[in-house]
C-alpha cells in the first residue's frame, strides 16, 4: 500500500489554472525534453477524419513550458538569444540586456512591461554584474514576456571583438560611393542598408 | 553472386557517405532548435486552427534509398488536406523536393500550387531558405501555413510532425477574439512607430523562414539517417543472399563431382567384370 503512496507522492500535480496554463513555456534550445503536450483538438479531429495514421507532433511537443508570470518582480532576467547556427545564450540569467531596437537602444530589466521590438543594426550588450558582453546584431527580433523572459532572435550576429575596423570603413566608402551612384530604387536601397549597416559597425566599434 | 556481391558492396559504400553527411548536419540541426521555440513562446501553436486557405508545405528529399521518411510525410499531407478540406476552403500544397512531388502528383495534382527541388544541391543556409520562403510568401495567398517534416530524434527514430505558421490577418483576428495564448498578445507593447499589423507582418515572415530553415535541417538529417538504416539493412540482407547462394552453389558442385564420381566409378566396376 506503501509503494503506491510514494508514487502518488511523485506525480506532478498539473497546473490548471487558465491563463498560465498555455502561456507557461520554457524553451530548450536542443534535445527534445520530457513536457509531452500537445493541441487536443487537433489530435481529436485528426483521430476523426485519419484513423489509421499517427496524428503527428507539433512543436508544442517539443518545447518545455515557460514558467508563469510571478506574482512579485524577479531579480533577473532570463535572455535567450538565438542563431540560426547557434544558440548563443540559452536560459541564462543576467541583469539587464540593451537590444538596438528601430528606436534606438532598449535597455531590459527584470520586470519589463511585455514588447515586441524589431531590431535594426546595432551593438546589442549583455550586462551580468560587471561582465559586460556586447555583440553586433544584424536585425531581428526581441520578445520581452511578462515572466521576465527576454527571447532575441537575430538573423546573424558577432562579439564585437572579431569584427575588423578597417573593413568596416572599406565597406563604409564603398557602399557610400554606391548609393550615390546608383541608379535604379533597387540598386538605392541596397546600398543603403549596406551604408547603415556599416554605419552602425562604426558606431558599435567606437561607441 | 558476384553481382550480389556488388550490391553489398554499393549499400556499404552508400551507408558511410550518409553517416558523415548525418555527422555534418546533425550539429547544425540541432543548434536551429532554438529558432523557433521564441515564436511558440509569443505566439502558441494552435494546428487545429480553422481558417479558409491552408497552405501545406510537404519538405521531402531529392534522392532516394531512404527508407519511409518520404511516404510518412505524404501521408501526413494528404491527412491535412482531408482535415482542412470542406465546404469554402481551399487547402494547397507547396511541394519540397523530387520525391514527394512525385507521390503527390499522381493523385492531388489539381492542389499543388509549387514546387521546388534540388534544395541540398548547396549545403542548407539560412540566407537560402530565407530567399525560398519569402518567394513561398510572395506566390501563395495563405491564410495558415502547415509545414510537413521528419524531426530528427536520433539515427533510427524521425518524429513526424507538422508546424503551423499563421497570417498576420488571421493572428490579429485570434488576438481580437481574445482566446488562447493569442489573446494575450494584446499586453505586448509594440516598440517603434509601426502599427502592430506591420509588426505582425513582419514577424510572420520571419517566423516563417526560421521553421522553414529548422524543418528542411532536420528532415535532411532524418533522409540521412533513413538512408543509413536502410543501407544497412539492405547490406545485411545482401549478405545473407550471398551466404545462401555460396552455399548453394557449393553444393551444387558437390553434387556434380559426385555425378561424374559415381559414373567413372561404375564404368570401371562393369568394365572389371
Amino acid at each position: 500500500m506503501f509503494r503506491h503512496a510514494a508514487k502518488l507522492l511523485r506525480r506532478p500535480v498539473p497546473t490548471t489554472s487558465p491563463a498560465a496554463s498555455a502561456v507557461s513555456r520554457r524553451p530548450f534550445s536542443s534535445d527534445l525534453p520530457a513536457a509531452e503536450t500537445a493541441d487536443p483538438a487537433f489530435v481529436e479531429a485528426w483521430k476523426k477524419l485519419v484513423p489509421n495514421i499517427e496524428p503527428p507532433k507539433t512543436p508544442l511537443s517539443f518545447m518545455q513550458p515557460r514558467p508563469a508570470t510571478p506574482a512579485s518582480i524577479p531579480t533577473k532576467l532570463t535572455v535567450n538569444f538565438v542563431l540560426p547556427y547557434a544558440s548563443e545564450l540559452s536560459a541564462k540569467e543576467v541583469d539587464m540586456v540593451i537590444v538596438p531596437a528601430t528606436t534606438g537602444q532598449l535597455g531590459v530589466l527584470p520586470g519589463h512591461v511585455p514588447t515586441i521590438a524589431e531590431l535594426r543594426p546595432g551593438l546589442m550588450s549583455v550586462h551580468d554584474g560587471n561582465d559586460v558582453t556586447k555583440y553586433f546584431v544584424s536585425s531581428g527580433f526581441a520578445f520581452i514576456h511578462a515572466n521576465s523572459f527576454a527571447d532575441i532572435i537575430a538573423v546573424e550576429a558577432v562579439p564585437i571583438d572579431r569584427i575588423d575596423a578597417n573593413l568596416v570603413q572599406k565597406g563604409l566608402a564603398e557602399f557610400t560611393q554606391k548609393v550615390n551612384s546608383a541608379s535604379t530604387d533597387l540598386e538605392k536601397a541596397e546600398a543603403q542598408i549596406g551604408v547603415d549597416v556599416h554605419s552602425a559597425l562604426n558606431s558599435a566599434l567606437t561607441g | 553472386m558476384k553481382s550480389v556481391k556488388n550490391i553489398q558492396k554499393i549499400t556499404k559504400a552508400m551507408k558511410m557517405v550518409a553517416a558523415s553527411k548525418l555527422r555534418a548536419i546533425q550539429t547544425r540541426a540541432e543548434n536551429s532548435r532554438g529558432l523557433w521555440q521564441p515564436f511558440i513562446a509569443l505566439l502558441g501553436d494552435t494546428p487545429s486552427i480553422d481558417v479558409k486557405k491552408n497552405v501545406i508545405v510537404t519538405v521531402s528529399s531529392d534522392k532516394g534509398l531512404c527508407g519511409g521518411i518520404n511516404s510518412t510525410s505524404v501521408r501526413l499531407s494528404k491527412g491535412l488536406l482531408k482535415l482542412n478540406s470542406g465546404p469554402d476552403k481551399e487547402p494547397k500544397y507547396v511541394v519540397v523536393g523530387e520525391k514527394a512531388k512525385v507521390q503527390l502528383i499522381r493523385d492531388s495534382r489539381k492542389h499543388i500550387h509549387l514546387t521546388i527541388s534540388e534544395l541540398t544541391k548547396i549545403p542548407l543556409n539560412y540566407t537560402q531558405v530565407s530567399v525560398l520562403a519569402d518567394d513561398i510568401i510572395k506566390n501563395v495567398e495563405f491564410d495558415a501555413l502547415k509545414i510537413v517534416f521528419n524531426k530528427f530524434h536520433s539515427v533510427v527514430s524521425f518524429i513526424p510532425t507538422v508546424s503551423t505558421v499563421l497570417s498576420p490577418e488571421v493572428v490579429e483576428r485570434e488576438v481580437e477574439s481574445g482566446s488562447g495564448k493569442l489573446g494575450e498578445l494584446d499586453s505586448y507593447e509594440i516598440e517603434g512607430g509601426s502599427t502592430r499589423g506591420e509588426t505582425l507582418q513582419n514577424l510572420a515572415e520571419f517566423q516563417f523562414s526560421c521553421v522553414m530553415f529548422n524543418a528542411v535541417l532536420e528532415n535532411a538529417c532524418s533522409e540521412m539517417g533513413a538512408r543509413m538504416s536502410a543501407m544497412d539493412s539492405s547490406s545485411r540482407n545482401a549478405g545473407e543472399v550471398l551466404d545462401r547462394l555460396t552455399l548453394t552453389y557449393n553444393r551444387t558442385r558437390q553434387a556434380a563431382i559426385t555425378t561424374e564420381l559415381t559414373e567413372i566409378i561404375s564404368g570401371a566396376s562393369a568394365l572389371e567384370g
